[in-house]
């Protein structure tokens, strides 16, 4: 197998290690459009990067943390519905992003690479990002996982039990926008939240256990990143797109599989 | 284990007579575990509730009736803590374990959650602890269910279950019967008494009921913005705000309860069931 593919591979099942549980607890606290607006916030956090010439990632977690937390205020306030404000903030987002790439005509860069994705240029470097990030968001998740589980089936009910409800939430925020940052270069800015959604949405139906679906979006995610690999060598395809299609038939297969029974 | 409960009058006689007679006076007896004191809550320039003022003793049942849109469940969130007055202060015993079970709550069908499972995330308890909790609501056979599939009123009890886990000495309800059916209402009610006898534990309940809470309940609130009248079933039946609440149809259909309820203190629930076979008839 050659050097770029081993590396893109190791670093698709990086991604999907951590897109499994974080996309489930997504798809059960109903939050995929949040997702989606903090996705779109990280071609800001880009060009903020290469504005002040520091890691695009560290950029693009700052971002999507600050949009993050202004979100969960504004909603607070409560005069506009929640996937109003979110649809605002999305596009928003995105579009200042664009402007703020095109005014630094001495960098060139690869929009569609960022937007899309570019996991055959994965570097060494990044592959041992991914791992070190990895290891650390799944310990974080390890320790907020009882009190996350518990807000994500009501967050009233366990704020009067005492879970650390403003504390877990926050956390997990932080987690996501990490995710964010690191799934960017494997399949775009447009299409993270469907890493984190489909294979979670996948794994619903074979799950019996909140940990058993956590566990199984994961393994279709790393499914689906092979099977979309390969499928992009084979007919030429782009990766990333690939890599979310390759999630979508999964999605199918596990649905109909479903209803047949 | 019930029929034994009459037969201990030292037990019941400290605490009913003075419950009986002294209705207003009675949290006195004892350090009380709620205080709420000249509360208000306005909400985008409208006032939800004025000037609430109620205490809550050890052991005691209290009940907040009143029409929809009455104040009831905002007043209840203040004392949980989840919404803040705008006015006066509600305080709580230091270090009170509080078992809230709430009015209503969803587990979507995404999530894959059986009923013990849910029961575990309520805090420190063990699967043993769950077991017997889902025991003692009579919901043992549901453990093992998807917690999206189970009903109404098997939802309820395990609501109750979760709140019991915590082994409260507050133990809040937010419409506790709601969507059950009316023998299931008159065996939760019933239960909920026999919890207070068990734990020790005092209960905050709401409720938009008004037959069946009265027979199970110490002392009621009614609540409409502003109290309206409090004490026992059977004072604030009678008492002319309650009829203009409610109507004054009630007040007959009540008094017969309240005559059986307080005359034997201890034998609440025996009482409760002979008038309902009563009316049955």
């Amino acid at each position: 197998m050659d050097d770029f593919l081993l590396r893109a591979l190791l670093a698709g099942y990086g991604v999907a290690i951590l897109a499994g549980p974080l996309g489930t607890f997504i798809v059960w606290r109903r939050m995929a459009y949040f997702g989606e607006a903090l996705s779109h916030s990280a071609l800001l956090g880009i060009a903020l990067g290469l504005l002040i010439g520091i890691s695009s990632q560290i950029t693009v977690i700052v971002i999507s943390v600050a949009l993050a937390i202004s979100i969960t205020l504004l909603r607070h306030r409560g005069e506009l519905s929640s996937d109003a404000l979110l649809g605002i903030f999305s596009h928003s987002a995105l579009s200042l992003g664009l402007i703020a790439l095109s005014f630094m005509e001495s960098v060139r860069v690869d929009l569609i690479g960022y937007l899309f994705g570019d996991v055959l240029a994965v570097t060494q470097n990044d592959v041992y990002w991914i791992a070190s990030i990895d290891v650390a968001v799944l310990l974080t998740l390890f320790f907020i996982w009882r009190p996350l589980l518990a807000l994500s089936v009501d967050e009233e009910l366990a704020q009067v039990e005492g879970t650390p409800v403003a504390r877990t939430r926050l956390i997990f925020m932080l987690l996501i926008a990490t995710v964010i940052a690191v799934a960017m270069k494997i399949v775009g800015i447009l299409l993270i939240t469907s890493l984190l959604i489909i294979p979670a949405a996948a794994a619903r139906p074979i799950s019996n256990s909140p940990e058993q679906m956590a566990l199984f979006a994961t393994a279709i995610g790393a499914l689906s990143v092979s099977f979309g690999l390969w499928g992009s060598l084979q007919w030429d395809t782009p990766t990333g797109p690939s890599i979310v299609i390759a999630a979508t038939v999964l999605f199918l297969i596990a649905q109909t599989r479903a209803i047949l029974r | 284990m019930l029929r034994n409960i009459p037969l201990q009058p030292p037990l019941s006689s400290t605490t009913c007579p003075t419950r009986i007679e002294m209705p207003n006076q009675q949290t006195a007896e004892s350090t009380p575990l709620l205080v709420v004191d000249q509360l208000s809550l306005n909400i985008s320039g409208q006032t939800i509730l004025s000037d609430i003022n109620l205490q809550l003793g050890e052991r005691e049942i209290l009940t907040l009736i009143g029409p929809n849109g009455s104040g009831k469940s905002s007043l209840v969130r203040i004392i949980l803590g989840l919404l803040t007055p705008t006015k006066g202060a509600c305080r709580l015993k230091k270090g009170i374990r509080i078992g809230y079970m709430p009015q209503h709550l969803q587990v979507g069908s995404l999530m894959p959650l059986t009923v013990s499972r849910f029961l575990l995330l309520g805090g420190k308890t063990s699967q043993k602890k769950v077991m017997e909790a889902l025991a003692e609501v009579g919901a043992s056979k549901i453990a093992s269910a998807q917690i999206h599939t189970i009903s109404g009123g098997e939802m309820q009890r395990t609501l109750l279950a979760r709140a019991l886990l915590r082994e409260p000495q507050l133990l809040v309800l937010d419409e506790p019967v709601q969507g059950v059916d009316i023998n299931g209402q008159v065996a939760l009610y019933k239960l909920i008494q026999e919890i207070r006898d068990r734990y020790g534990c005092s209960i905050l309940m709401v409720s938009h009921d008004l037959h069946l809470v009265m027979a199970s309940t110490d002392r009621v609130i009614c609540l409409n913005h502003h109290i309206c009248c409090s004490g026992t079933p059977d004072i604030v039946t009678k008492d002319p705000a309650y009829s203009e609440l409610f109507g004054s149809s009630q007040v007959a259909l009540y008094s017969h309860h309240h005559d059986h309820t307080h005359d034997l203190s201890g034998k609440v629930i025996k009482c409760n069931q002979k008038s309902e076979g009563n009316q049955d008839g």
